[in-house]
């Protein structure tokens, strides 16, 4: 089995305005399962950052236990990584966030990790609006501890073994906009077209982003029957929309549909194109969004794309009103003001 | 596009790119595997096969597959495929239990061999075994051609040779050496059953300005003086020598003429440096032994005072192309130049001549007085006489010889069979999955970084002082493994069986030279644009699936595949496989 990856690459790879081709922000060759899903959202978180022109040491990767929480080792090789124990990425990645906030914080998570024992540390980040990108590589299972089926397995899906799922799915997308998130997206491994912009204007959002991608286990849930495996989901998808995402600064030359086009402007002026609409959906409205998707649970649909879109600026060092600097920039003087400034204090609470 | 059609034995053999481009079809990536596993007697065979002079090519051939090799397009320096041959040759065991000696039992056929150059000793090889009668005239004392009377021994060792055209001669061939023969129709007359003319293309150009005349004692055509030699006529020039021409035999004459005494030995070439017909490093080697080679240099006479040779005058000149890209050298104005010399040897180019072919046997030649020879066949337009090698279609090189002389014995079986010459054998092709494991294959599938390794050389001074010491050392077996391992095993293919695939992209995810796209289908020019990157080299081909579930095709743009396997071992289905091409080109008795 190859444990590198050869040095050569494409003679006419494209350069980002930072002159890095997309090959400098793999990370080290994968050990998952060939054909995991996993591997394709590593090669679309690579090509969404390549395209933004992120500088690699920019970004905080954190993780908890899993196939899925694995992956921050196969991307961005030169970035900050942290991988927590299982279930407790959010509150690391709550601390690595409000120690310094000049980072991107992307959060990668499996099913398990979120829906089953990180549950009480999940909803918590969603609600408190911690500025990240949290994305869970959804497979329906625990398949680093060989396939068990995980909270988010369909009711009646079948596993490889045959047997049937007796209990109800947790749809964390639901549960995201239950909890006040302010960006929702739900997206498949096998659709880069779609995951591409998707992850880029994720990390374009100011606030909690969430990403439910579908992540088909090819090893132990990839069988007929399992409601997570390539064939099902490829079926069963169905897009709100398609999106294209438009940095900011570039020209707009897409043509617009008033009719079932929208475009949506992130913060940084970037916008974010959607065409065909689905109907009866409104990205900015978080009613409609979950109707949506609760339709297309009814009717058996992965719904796809972007599902809510609500514009913040009150992201959890808002509300905290936190130090505008990372604490490791802050001098002595600023973190021990003195004797007068002390004095001053106890005054006020006499 | 349409679904690529690999069942096409052309399709798989082009991703090789070193096969491909070898005349002889020479399996490269086979040899140099067996080199890294240590096995350079079967190195040795499966060059002998093909190229038939693997120690005499090992060291001169023109090596027309390195610059095709598919390292170039991912770093600076090919393969040393050419030296990597010499390393099985230097290195090998007994070979004569693969090399058939003999006699053979007759089929009562008999050929003529006019010429001993590499071109009838290959029809000679490809022959013999099959029972035929081989008569080989050479008007010299032994056998090699060229090989023998123009290659020096500093870069072609006469051992080497004498080995390999050995090889041949222990087949039972009845030579008659010292003959030169000087009628066509004086040997149509016996009763051979087919005639191969391979003389070569024995003509030096000689060079008519004034002063050649009247120097004559000290100025000589470049491929005779060689010739003389290497046969020990010549010993000795004079210190200070002028060679005119910029091909590789000048770059033999100028060497040769520094170990004969020359000490200011020049290069003087009309054309410019970048645009001599001499290879690279023909050239790298000459100026290495202190050899300036003046380019932009017309000759304009040899300057003669009371009967000796004093120098020649040269016009500078600059090239100037027009707009179809045709140069023409333009007289820069400067005063002329004067060079002095002792000698002056002329390597300004090569002819065919056939002075003995007489013209009225019925043969037909063309504008060029060049007999009229069929370029798939080698007959001549009299149906028992073929050609190969210099004397068809002009001076090439070795191995352009030796793969012409397979298809003339093709030919010439096929015709003393009563068989039709355009029905011809096809070749044998193979492939074979090489898949040991989940993730295993058996050939070493990791790609190496390491740049070309240089040839060692003798020191300078030893290999000057004596014309018989071989320059080049070979590379140690350590180096030769370490060379081989920078080999790419072009011959291992990626193969695409599309209904095993999922469209999972892990293998688009995966390749390290981004190769694989899955896309909308169109026609090849619109696809080269739109995959993951550009298919700008449209001489390499797109390896283009079926119509897959989701409406799209998978295409591979073979250019910088680099076989490393990485998209079969990510392959959870095996819709990608790793198998071995093997592609041998027909042999005569096929
Ligand atoms: C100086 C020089 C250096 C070269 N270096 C290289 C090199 O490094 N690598 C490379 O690949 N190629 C090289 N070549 C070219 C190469 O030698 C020839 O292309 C090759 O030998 C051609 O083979 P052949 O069998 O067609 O003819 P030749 O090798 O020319 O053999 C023809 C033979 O026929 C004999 N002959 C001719 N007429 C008659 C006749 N009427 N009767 C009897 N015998 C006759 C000749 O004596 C000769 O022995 C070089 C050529 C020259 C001149
Ligand atoms: C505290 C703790 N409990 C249990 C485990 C065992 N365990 C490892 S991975 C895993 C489930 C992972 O599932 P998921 O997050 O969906 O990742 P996947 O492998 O499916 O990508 C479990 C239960 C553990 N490592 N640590
Ligand atoms: S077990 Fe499943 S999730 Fe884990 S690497 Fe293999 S295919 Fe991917
Ligand atoms: S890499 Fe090896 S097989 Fe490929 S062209 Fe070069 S020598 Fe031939
Ligand atoms: S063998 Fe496969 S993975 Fe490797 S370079 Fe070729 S196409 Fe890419
Ligand atoms: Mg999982």
């Amino acid at each position: 089995m190859s444990y590198v990856r050869p040095k050569f690459r494409h003679p006419l790879l494209p350069t980002n305005d930072l002159g890095y081709t997309a090959s400098d922000y793999e990370g080290s060759l994968s050990t998952l399962c060939a054909g995991c899903g996993h591997d394709s959202i590593s090669a679309a978180i690579v090509q969404a950052c390549f395209e933004m022109n992120i500088e690699p040491h920019k970004v905080a990767k954190l993780s908890g236990i899993g196939c899925s929480s694995k992956t921050p080792a196969y991307f961005l090789g030169q970035s900050h990584g942290f991988n927590t124990v299982h279930g407790r990425m959010p509150s690391v990645a709550t601390g690595a966030n409000l120690a310094n906030r000049d980072l991107i914080y992307l959060g990668v998570s499996g099913d398990g990790d979120t829906a089953s024992i990180g549950m009480g540390q999940f909803v918590h980040a969603v609600r408190r609006n911690l500025n990240m990108v949290y994305i869970v590589m959804n497979n329906g299972c625990y398949g680093l501890t060989k396939g068990q089926d995980s909270a988010t397995a369909d009711r009646g899906s079948k596993s490889k073994a045959g047997s049937v799922n007796p209990f109800e799915s947790i749809d964390l997308c639901g549960l995201a906009l239950e909890l006040g998130a302010t960006f929702v997206g739900q997206s498949f491994s096998g659709d880069k077209t779609q995951l591409i912009p998707l992850i880029k204007a994720a990390m374009n959002h100011i606030g909690f982003a969430f990403l439910n991608v579908i992540s088909p286990c090819v090893t132990f849930n990839n069988n007929v029957g399992s409601t997570k495996s390539y064939d099902y989901v490829r079926q069963h998808m169905e897009a709100t929309s398609t999106m294209d995402f438009v940095p900011m600064q570039t020209e707009i030359t897409a043509t617009y549909d008033a009719g079932t086009d929208a475009a949506i402007t992130l913060h940084d002026g970037s916008l974010v194109h959607l065409h065909k609409l689905a109907e009866g959906w409104d990205p900015s409205n978080r009613m409609s969004a979950i109707q949506a998707l609760q339709h297309a649970r009814n009717d058996a649909k992965v719904l796809t794309g972007l599902i809510y879109y609500g514009a913040t600026d009150t992201e959890l060092h808002e509300v905290l009103n936190t130090s505008d600097r990372p604490l490791n920039s802050l001098k002595e003087n600023e973190l021990c003001p003195g004797k007068a400034k002390l004095e001053e204090i106890n005054k006020g609470l006499r | 596009m349409q679904p690529t059609n690999t069942k096409d034995p052309e399709y798989y053999h082009k991703v090789v790119d070193c096969q491909y481009a070898c005349p002889a079809h020479t399996p490269v990536p086979e040899y140099i595997r067996l080199i890294a596993a240590e096995k350079y007697t079967e190195a040795y065979i499966v060059n002998w096969e093909s190229n038939v002079f693997p120690g005499v090519l090992g060291r001169t051939c023109d090596r027309p597959c390195e610059p095709a090799c598919r390292r170039v397009r991912v770093e600076e320096e090919p393969v040393a495929i050419c030296r990597l041959k010499r390393v099985a040759a230097d290195h090998k065991g007994d070979v004569s239990e693969y090399i058939p000696v003999g006699p053979f039992p007759p089929n009562g056929k008999k050929v003529a061999l006019i010429g001993g150059g590499p071109a009838s000793l290959t029809v000679a090889r490809d022959l013999a075994p099959l029972g035929y009668e081989i008569h080989l005239f050479d008007e010299q004392p032994a056998g090699g051609g060229m090989m023998r009377t123009q290659i020096p021994s500093f870069r072609l060792p006469a051992s080497v040779l004498d080995e390999e055209v050995g090889h041949i001669l222990n087949m039972g061939i009845h030579t008659q050496f010292l003959s030169y023969v000087d009628s066509l129709r004086s040997v149509i007359d016996k009763d051979y059953d087919a005639i191969f003319v391979g003389t070569g293309a024995p003509r030096g150009r000689n060079l008519n300005i004034p002063g050649r005349d009247e120097a004559a004692k000290n100025i000589h055509v470049g491929i005779e003086w060689l010739q003389s030699v290497a046969f020990e006529h010549i010993n000795k020039i004079g210190k200070r020598v002028i060679v005119l021409g910029g091909g590789n035999t000048a770059m033999d004459c100028c060497r040769t003429a520094r170990r004969l005494g020359g000490e200011q030995v020049k290069v003087l070439v009309r054309s410019p440096f970048a645009e001599m017909k001499a290879s690279p490093w023909e050239k790298e080697d000459a100026m290495h032994e202190d050899i300036p080679i003046m380019d932009n240099h017309v000759p304009v006479e040899f300057v003669v005072e009371n009967g000796t040779l004093k120098g020649m005058m040269f016009e500078k000149v600059h090239p100037v192309y027009d707009e179809k890209g045709k140069r023409s050298l333009v007289p820069t104005g400067e005063p002329h130049v004067f060079v002095e010399a002792d000698d002056v040897l002329i390597a300004i180019g090569q002819e065919n001549s056939f002075p003995w072919i007489e013209r009225d046997l019925g043969m037909e030649f063309d504008k060029w007085d060049m007999p009229v020879v069929d370029a798939v066949t080698y007959q001549s337009t009299i149906p028992r006489v073929f050609f190969g090698g210099d004397a068809a279609f002009g001076p090439k090189n070795i191995i352009t010889a030796v793969a012409q002389a397979h298809s003339a014995a093709i030919s010439i079986d096929l015709f003393c069979k009563g068989a039709s010459l355009n029905e011809r054998p096809h070749p044998m092709v193979n492939l074979v999955s090489q898949k040991m494991g989940i993730h295993e294959w058996s050939y070493d599938s990791m790609v190496t970084v390491d740049k070309r390794f240089v040839v060692p050389q003798a020191d300078k001074k030893l290999t000057l002082s004596n014309r018989k010491i071989e320059v080049e050392l070979g590379f140690d077996a350590l180096t030769a493994w370490k060379e081989a391992e920078r080999c790419l095993n072009c011959d291992v293919q990626t193969v695409f069986r599309e209904p095993l695939c999922i469209e999972c992209d892990a293998c688009v995810d995966i390749c390290p030279t981004s190769c694989i796209t899955f896309t909308e289908n169109g026609d090849e020019a619109d696809l080269r644009t739109r995959l993951k990157a550009p298919a700008i080299n449209l001489s390499q081909a797109l390896l283009v699936s079926d119509i897959l579930p989701t409406k799209r095709v998978m295409v591979k743009d073979e250019d910088v595949c680099l076989h490393c396997g990485l998209c079969a071992e990510r392959c959870p289905t095996a819709a990608w496989d790793m198998q071995l091409y093997t592609y041998n080109t027909a042999k005569a008795g096929a």
